[in-house]
């Protein structure tokens, strides 16, 4: 029978939410690693029972825990990350040069094949592979030298690289997001990159089309067509069909087009999902209605997913890893909010109902399907 | 836990991390070996934090009467 295990990440710990395939009745593990940040925990394709978490906290830093048996123990591996030769600078937020300093691991990306093979985004934002199950982490120096590091800025959370997307259709294929210098691309396994920003508006930067520079908060793609791109950027909705190398809006109808996640439904390509927030100050669902937005044709018809989610004096916000899909048909949609709820529709959406209420605020959930 | 001697903020750290490579880069920075700002050093009622890592500790230390202490920040308590 099948079942999903939906993997939470909160500023207190981690948190294992597990049911059938009916997704109505749950159990809640945790929290595990109690008192420390956990960014991000993620699943190995691979290897349903092998998991990794990016642990930290201010008082002692940052250690990385893998699971061998799905979540029940876990044991820390490495959490050595150094930047390659000479770091160099990249800019402050007022444009000073500023030293590369490693902060934390935003994200960890388990290859789709290889148990011990996974990514690491971090900040200040740099790429790192471990092959050997998280104890070595060797940096993919040619990100940042790709030439334009020099100039990236950090957005109000940092200089971070939060998203990471493995292409299932060609195995040297690698994308990746940061904030707030944009998207990039590698076609040879993470040697060297390329901006992939083309068609990005960003009116509070000089350059309001710089090649680089722009603050994306997160993209996503659909594995059967791995050449389609959805990003949600500090403001806009954005799609790309040709691998990122041009992107054109299509925020549509949504009553704001400022948020955090993006995903894009497991079996329906063009079924995208966005949770709008009211702006880049605020960050409140509009009218403190807690709405997903659901466009079933590729972005710009976008419908309000309301049913069951509170719709009055709601303002909570939904991080930009926190919201996941599962592979069950009907589609499990999943998110988490920095009030502490964890929602899940085991219908695509259209109705949904609290995992969970009251853990610490939300930073990530991930879903795997079992 | 052996530490070399005349032990050291630096000795007894190297030796700490060495018997448990899980603290690398929780006490001290992994590339700067510094203290992390959020962690203090403590020894026979003194905050060690500002003193030289290679500095020798208190005798008393050195002997093992007295522990040396690794504290996280920790915020309240009242000023007598």
């Amino acid at each position: 029978m099948s079942a999903v295990r939906v993997l939470v990440g909160t500023k207190k710990g981690a948190f294992i939410l597990t049911s059938d395939g009916k997704r109505a009745d749950w159990k809640v593990s945790g929290p595990h690693f109690a008192g420390w940040e956990i960014y991000h925990v993620k699943g190995s394709p691979a290897d349903p029972n092998r998991l990794y978490a990016s642990q930290w906290s201010g008082w002692f830093g940052q250690l990385i825990q893998r699971s061998d048996d799905g979540g029940n123990s876990w044991e820390p591996v490495g959490n050595q990350f150094t930047y390659e030769g000479v770091p160099g600078t990249h800019q402050s937020y007022d444009g000073k040069p500023h030293p590369w300093e490693f902060k934390r691991v935003w994200h960890l990306e388990p290859s789709l094949t290889d148990p011990d093979t996974v990514y690491a985004g971090i900040e200040d934002a740099a790429l790192f592979r471990s092959t050997d199950g998280g104890r070595e982490w060797k940096e993919l120096a040619g990100l940042r030298r790709h030439g334009s590091g020099s100039a990236w800025q950090p957005g109000a959370g940092g200089l971070c690289l939060h998203t990471i997307l493995l292409d299932p259709s060609d195995s040297e294929r690698i994308y990746i997001a940061i904030s707030s210098a944009g998207a990039f691309r590698s076609d040879d396994a993470g040697t060297t990159w390329k901006p992939i920003n083309h068609g990005l508006h960003s009116l509070y930067i000089p350059n309001p089309t710089a090649e680089v520079g722009h603050c994306v908060h997160r993209i996503a793609m659909n594995p059967t067509r791995p050449h389609v791109h959805f990003m949600q950027k500090h403001w806009d909705v954005m799609r790309s069909d040709d691998s990122g190398d041009n992107w054109h809006e299509i925020s549509g109808n949504l009553p704001t087009d400022f948020g955090f996640p993006i995903d894009v439904h497991a079996h329906e390509p063009d079924t995208v999902y966005v949770v709008p927030i009211k702006s880049d100050s605020e960050h409140f669902p509009p009218e403190g209605k807690l709405r997903v937005y659901r466009s079933r044709t590729g972005g710009n018809e976008w419908e309000p997913l309301t049913a069951g989610l509170p719709q009055s004096d709601c303002y909570v916000n939904v991080l930009r890893d926190a919201l996941c899909v599962d592979q069950l048909d009907p589609c499990g949609i999943y998110f988490g909010t920095t009030g502490g709820q964890v929602y899940a529709s085991a219908n695509s959406g259209d109705s949904w109902m609290a995992i969970v209420r009251d853990l610490p605020a939300v930073l990530s959930v991930e879903v795997q399907t079992l | 836990m052996a530490v070399q001697f005349p032990a050291s903020q630096r000795n007894v750290m190297d030796a700490l991390e060495s018997a448990y490579p899980t603290l690398k880069g929780t006490i001290r920075d992994q590339v700067t070996q510094e203290r992390r700002p959020f962690v203090r050093f403590f020894a026979c009622s003194e905050d060690l934090s500002h003193q030289s890592p290679d500095t020798p500790l208190p005798d008393s230390v050195q002997s093992g009467k007295e522990p040396f202490l690794v504290i996280g920040a920790i915020a309240g308590g009242r000023q007598q």
